[in-house]
C-alpha cells in the first residue's frame, strides 16, 4: 500500500490532498472484474482498487502479472459464469478463473455470434 | 467552469457557420481524381478529395454516393467547391445539390475536353474561388452553431474508463446550449444495443434504432464465416485489454453521457429535427464514419482513442483525446487533449470534460488539430454493395 502526497493546482487556491495510489479501477459495484490502470501489476501484489460508482475502495492480491488496461478477477469465477463490467453482461467464462487472475480472451468469450 | 457562449467561425450563405474555410476540388468518380489533384496542385490553398468510387453504382448505394458528395460540398467548413467528373449529368447533379447552400460552386466534365483542358479551365475558376475565400474573416458565432460528431477508435479499456466518459461529460454540458451532436458505429454497439435503444428520446427513435441495428446484425449473421472474434474486437483492442464486443460496446456507449438521441439518421443524412443528439447508422471504421458525419454537416469532431488511432478528415477537424498514459508518451504528436490523469485520479471527469470543451473551442476558433498539422485527410466513401 502506497500513500501519495500531492499538491493540486487550482485556479483560486492550492489544496493539499492525500490519496491512495490506485492500481485498479472498478466501474460499478456489481462488477466482478476491475481494470489495471498502472503500467502493470506483478504476481502477489497487494493492489488498491477504486470503485467509480460509489467512490468505494477495496484491496485485492494479484496472482498473475497483468498489464495496463487489462482485467483482473475480483472473485472466483467458474465456467459458464457471466462477467459483469459497467454493471452489464460483457461475456461468459469459458475456463475457470481464480480471484486475482488475469481475465481476457483465454478465459472469457462473447455471448454474441 | 463557465462555458463560453460563442466561438469565432466563418458565417455561410445558408446561415450555418464553419470552423474552417476550405476550397475543395471534388472528383465525382475515381477516374477524375487525377484532374482534381492536378488542379489542387496548381492552385495553392485548395484541397482535392480523391476517392475510389462513383462509377456504375445504383439504387441506395448510388443515392448514398450523391448524398456524401453533395453533403461534403455543402458542409459549412467549405467556402467554395470545384466539382470534376467524367460525364456532365452526374457532375451537374452534385453541383446543383451544393448550389442550394448559396456558396460558389462550379462543375467541369472531362469528356470531349480531356484532362489537360479540364485542368486549365477548373484551375482558373479555383484560383478565383480561393482568392475570394481568403478574404473571409472569422466572426463571433453562437456556440449552438457547433455541430459536434463523435467516434472512438483503437479503443482499449482506458477508452471506456475515461476518454469516452470525458466526451459524455462534454455532451451533458453542451447539449443544453443548443448544439447538434452525433454518434454512430452501429456494429460497435452490439452487446449494448438494448441499453442504447432505451436511450431514445421517443419510442419512435428507440424503435428506429432497433430496426437499424437488427438490419445490420442480420447482415453480419448472413455474411459471417466465423464468429467475428478476429475482427471485433480488433487485435489492437485485444492488446489493450478489451475481451469481447459487449465490453467494447458498453465502453463506446459512454460517449453520449446522459443524453438521449432524438432521431436516427441514414449514413450521411443531414439532421432535420433541430438541436440535440442524433444516432447515425455508420460503419465503425474511423475514416468511413467521420466522412459520413462530415457529409451530414458536422463541423467539428471529437475522437477518443486508447491505443492511438491517427485518423483525420480533409474538411472536419478531428480532435484526439486519450486517457492511456502510454499512448500520450509514445504518440504525443497525435494527441490534442490528454486526460490520462483521470486514471491516476489527479483529474475528475468534470475537469476532464472542461479541458475537452476548452480544446474544442480553441480548435473551433482556428487552432490546427494534430491530425491537420500532420496532414491527415482521410476521405473514405461508404459503399453498400457491389456495382452493376
Amino acid at each position: 500500500m502506497r500513500l501519495i502526497y500531492k499538491i493540486l493546482g487550482n485556479s483560486n487556491k492550492q489544496i493539499d490532498t492525500i490519496f491512495m495510489a490506485t492500481d485498479i479501477i472498478i466501474h460499478d459495484q456489481k462488477d466482478n472484474v476491475g481494470v489495471v490502470v498502472v503500467e502493470k501489476i506483478v504476481p502477489n501484489q497487494d493492489c488498491s482498487c477504486w470503485i467509480m460508482e460509489n467512490d468505494g475502495s477495496v484491496n485485492i492480491q494479484s496472482i498473475d502479472e497483468i498489464p495496463l488496461g487489462h482485467k483482473i478477477a475480483m472473485t472466483d469465477l467458474k465456467e459458464g459464469d457471466t462477467i459483469l463490467k459497467y454493471g452489464h453482461d460483457i461475456g461468459k467464462v469459458v475456463k475457470s478463473i481464480k480471484k486475482g487472475q488475469h481475465v481476457h480472451v483465454h478465459n472469457v468469450k462473447t455471448k454474441k455470434w | 467552469m463557465e462555458i463560453p457562449k460563442s466561438f469565432l467561425g466563418y458565417k455561410r450563405e445558408n446561415g450555418r457557420a464553419g470552423t474552417r474555410n476550405h476550397v475543395i476540388i471534388l472528383p465525382v468518380d475515381d477516374i477524375s481524381n487525377a484532374c482534381a489533384e492536378a488542379v489542387a496542385n496548381n492552385i495553392k490553398g485548395t484541397i482535392a478529395l480523391p476517392h475510389s468510387y462513383g462509377r456504375l453504382q445504383f439504387g441506395a448505394d448510388l443515392e448514398l454516393h450523391f448524398r456524401t458528395m453533395i453533403g461534403t460540398g455543402s458542409n459549412p467548413n467549405v467556402a467554395a467547391v470545384i466539382v470534376i467528373g467524367i460525364e456532365p449529368k452526374w457532375t451537374k447533379r452534385i453541383v446543383d445539390g451544393i448550389a442550394k447552400t448559396g456558396k460558389p460552386v462550379e462543375g467541369f466534365h472531362i469528356e470531349r475536353t480531356g484532362d489537360i483542358g479540364t485542368v486549365m479551365n477548373a484551375s482558373k475558376r479555383a484560383q478565383e474561388f480561393v482568392m475570394w475565400a481568403s478574404e473571409k474573416q472569422r466572426e463571433e458565432c453562437p456556440i449552438s452553431d457547433l455541430w459536434i460528431s463523435v467516434k472512438c477508435g483503437e479503443s482499449d479499456t482506458t477508452s471506456g474508463l475515461a476518454s469516452n466518459p470525458t466526451v459524455g461529460n462534454l455532451m451533458d454540458k453542451l447539449e443544453p446550449l443548443g448544439v447538434h451532436l452525433c454518434f454512430g458505429e452501429t456494429s460497435e454497439l452490439t452487446g449494448a444495443e438494448k441499453v442504447c435503444a432505451s436511450r431514445g428520446a421517443t419510442k419512435e427513435a428507440s424503435d428506429k434504432f432497433m430496426k437499424t441495428w437488427s438490419s445490420y446484425n442480420d447482415f453480419i449473421l448472413k455474411e459471417a464465416t466465423d464468429d467475428l472474434s478476429e475482427s471485433q474486437p480488433t487485435a489492437g483492442n485485444i492488446a489493450g485489454g478489451l475481451t469481447t464486443i459487449e465490453e467494447k460496446a458498453f465502453g463506446n456507449f459512454q460517449k453520449i453521457g446522459n443524453c438521449k438521441f432524438i432521431d436516427v439518421l441514414e449514413p450521411a443524412e443531414e439532421p432535420k429535427k433541430g438541436k440535440g443528439l442524433y444516432f447515425m447508422d455508420t460503419s465503425s471504421a474511423a475514416a468511413e464514419c467521420v466522412t459520413l458525419q462530415a457529409a451530414a454537416g458536422f463541423n467539428i469532431h471529437l475522437f477518443p482513442t486508447g491505443q492511438g488511432n491517427i485518423v483525420g478528415n480533409p474538411i472536419e477537424p478531428v480532435i484526439k483525446l486519450t486517457a492511456n498514459p502510454l499512448t500520450v508518451k509514445t504518440m504525443n504528436e497525435h494527441i490534442d487533449c490528454d486526460v490520462s490523469k483521470i486514471l491516476s485520479r489527479e483529474m475528475n471527469m468534470s475537469q476532464a470534460g472542461d479541458e475537452l470543451i476548452k480544446t474544442t473551442l480553441r480548435v473551433a476558433n482556428g487552432r490546427l488539430t494534430c491530425a491537420e498539422a500532420l496532414g491527415h485527410k482521410e476521405f473514405v466513401m461508404t459503399k453498400l454493395y457491389r456495382s452493376a
